[in-house]
């Protein structure tokens, strides 16, 4: 049965990746987008994860997804409206970023294929703790300090928004939010 | 349970049909009896019979009314976005069905045990804003769009105080498999009081209902909805068996985390008396059930909260009530495991 599901999701991954580029309307890539982030979350399931794929759902699909249709509907994007803005030099970037992607594509291909050295903890030590405990102990034994930085980098963007948003407030008059 | 003459993989596939079907009937079934006793409800509050004329009670009455949404006229809005408008209905009916194949309505019995079943709750709840948010972009209507953001706003800002609430129960079951969950419940404190998580966790049961009543959008946080200035918000350009699945994905919804209430805080399955084969399941839909009628019984007792109101709420009181509950939980588990000596 696996199998049948592997391909399942990583055709639907992969094909919503594609249209979230190719859709000229906003909504309809961010829906795409979210369609990429549930398949890889059932890929999740496949490698036994389903922590993973829970959190990927919640964080990614959930929260964050529906703030960018949040932001897309209130600005209320029609197609091809942003078409002509900037039009050369985002003609320039994307050439440039899809020599750099093509670049990188080309030393992955060249690598031998296969199975890498195997992780310290193999999938039936994971399995014996469970998936959610396994994760929880790396996370706050060995990478406590990534951990604490990272959450450090979030307070200051959380507290750079409400600076920004309390500055504008007095100069311009808090909008009424709808 | 092997079926003989079958191989593991049939077995598998035909126990997962039987499961899924016995998963929606137990879902979609209750549907016309709740909006029966919503009917029912507000007519009793408001000193009205409410529905008396088909059936006994008018407990038919639902069934008639799906008659008359079944004969309306499908209506589409002609600047509307076609598969958004067509999708947005559908994915109102999903969350629910799935959140329901994780809970346990008896001892060994429930569809599924995932070992994150709590974050498959999580994770269905914030899924279940696309389908209001996107109902009410595809129509193209202004008073859809506006129902739409306020529901996009509103689910963000109450998932975290939802989330947060439940950790205390996550923290002292050691679990976040709802089976397991349950089965931490049992027992008795000071040898009469059930020990269900609401008599250890009442900050956290009380931020949890209030959470729920703004995740199925309820009153009194029905903004997305809110007949007196949007018409009908979300689904005002939305008829017939369209509406009708607004309609019943807002009372599954109800059901489904009704069900996840009772399941953390109310000991699910747990009951005095009778014998845990099928007694659980009559426990676990009699409190279901309560929990029902208090939505019901909120929803024609108070007003609707002013947008401002709603957002001070959830942001200024309810996250850091939240917040602050989850930390005193956690120092009460770490000092009883004895992780200080």
């Amino acid at each position: 049965m696996t199998p049948i599901f592997f391909l399942l999701f990583a055709a639907v991954a992969v094909f919503s990746a594609l249209m979230v580029v190719l859709q000229r309307n906003p909504v309809a890539s961010a829906l795409y987008l979210v369609l990429s982030f549930c398949s890889l979350a059932g890929l999740y399931v496949l490698l036994h994860a389903p922590f993973l794929a829970a959190v990927q759902v919640i964080v990614y699909a959930g929260a964050i997804m529906v703030l960018f249709l949040f932001v897309i509907m209130l600005l209320n994007l029609r197609k091809d409206v942003e078409a002509g803005v900037h039009r050369t030099a985002r003609q320039l970037f994307g050439w440039l970023l899809g020599l750099v992607l093509a670049a990188q594509l080309y030393l992955l291909l060249r690598a031998p294929w296969g199975l890498g050295p195997q992780g310290q903890e193999p999938a039936e030590a994971v399995q014996a703790v469970g998936n959610t405990q396994a994760i929880g102990l790396r996370l706050y034994t060995d990478y406590l300090l990534p951990f604490e930085v990272t959450s450090i980098v979030l307070l200051v963007a959380i507290v750079g928004a409400v600076v920004l948003s309390l500055r504008q407030g007095k100069h311009e008059g808090i909008e009424e939010a709808p | 349970m092997q079926i003989p003459g079958l191989s593991p993989d049939l077995n598998w596939f035909v126990w997962a049909v039987i499961k899924v079907v016995a998963l929606m009937t137990a879902v979609l079934l209750p549907v016309p009896f709740v909006v029966w006793a919503e009917r029912k409800v507000a007519g009793h509050i408001q000193f009205r019979p409410g529905p008396n004329r088909v059936g006994p009670f008018g407990l038919i009455q639902p069934f008639a009314d799906v008659v008359k949404l079944l004969f309306k006229e499908e209506t589409l809005p002609e600047k509307a976005d076609r598969v958004v408008y067509f999708l947005a209905p559908m994915l109102a009916l999903i969350p629910a069905i799935t959140v329901m194949s994780v809970v346990p309505v008896g001892p060994s019995f429930y569809a599924t045990d995932v070992n994150v079943g709590l974050l498959v709750f999580l994770a269905m709840s914030s899924l279940g804003v696309y389908a209001v948010t996107l109902a009410g972009w595809s129509g193209n209507n202004k008073y859809g769009l506006i129902g739409g953001l306020r529901a996009s706003a509103q689910m963000i800002s109450y998932e975290l105080s939802m989330g947060l609430s439940v950790i205390g129960v996550v923290l002292l079951a050691g679990s976040l498999s709802l089976v397991t969950i349950v089965e931490a419940q049992s027992g008795t404190l000071f040898g009469f009081l059930p020990r269900w998580y609401v008599f250890y966790q009442p900050v956290g049961f009380a931020a949890f209902v209030l959470t729920m009543l703004a995740e199925t959008n309820r009153v009194p946080f029905d903004l997305p909805e809110a007949d007196s200035e949007l018409v009908a918000g979300y689904h005002v350009e939305y008829s017939s068996m369209k509406f009708a699945a607004f309609f019943m994905g807002e009372y599954m919804n109800m059901l489904a985390i009704s069900a996840v209430c009772t399941t953390l805080f109310l000991g699910g399955w747990h009951g005095p008396w009778l014998p845990p084969a099928w007694g659980g399941p009559l426990w676990f839909f009699t409190k279901v059930a309560v929990l029902m009628v208090c939505f019901l019984w909120v929803r024609w007792t108070f007003p609707r909260l002013r947008y401002d109101q709603l957002m001070n709420l959830g942001w200024k009181v309810l996250l850091p009530l939240t917040l602050a509950n989850a930390m005193v939980t956690a120092l009460g588990v770490a000092l009883r495991e004895g992780w200080f000596r």
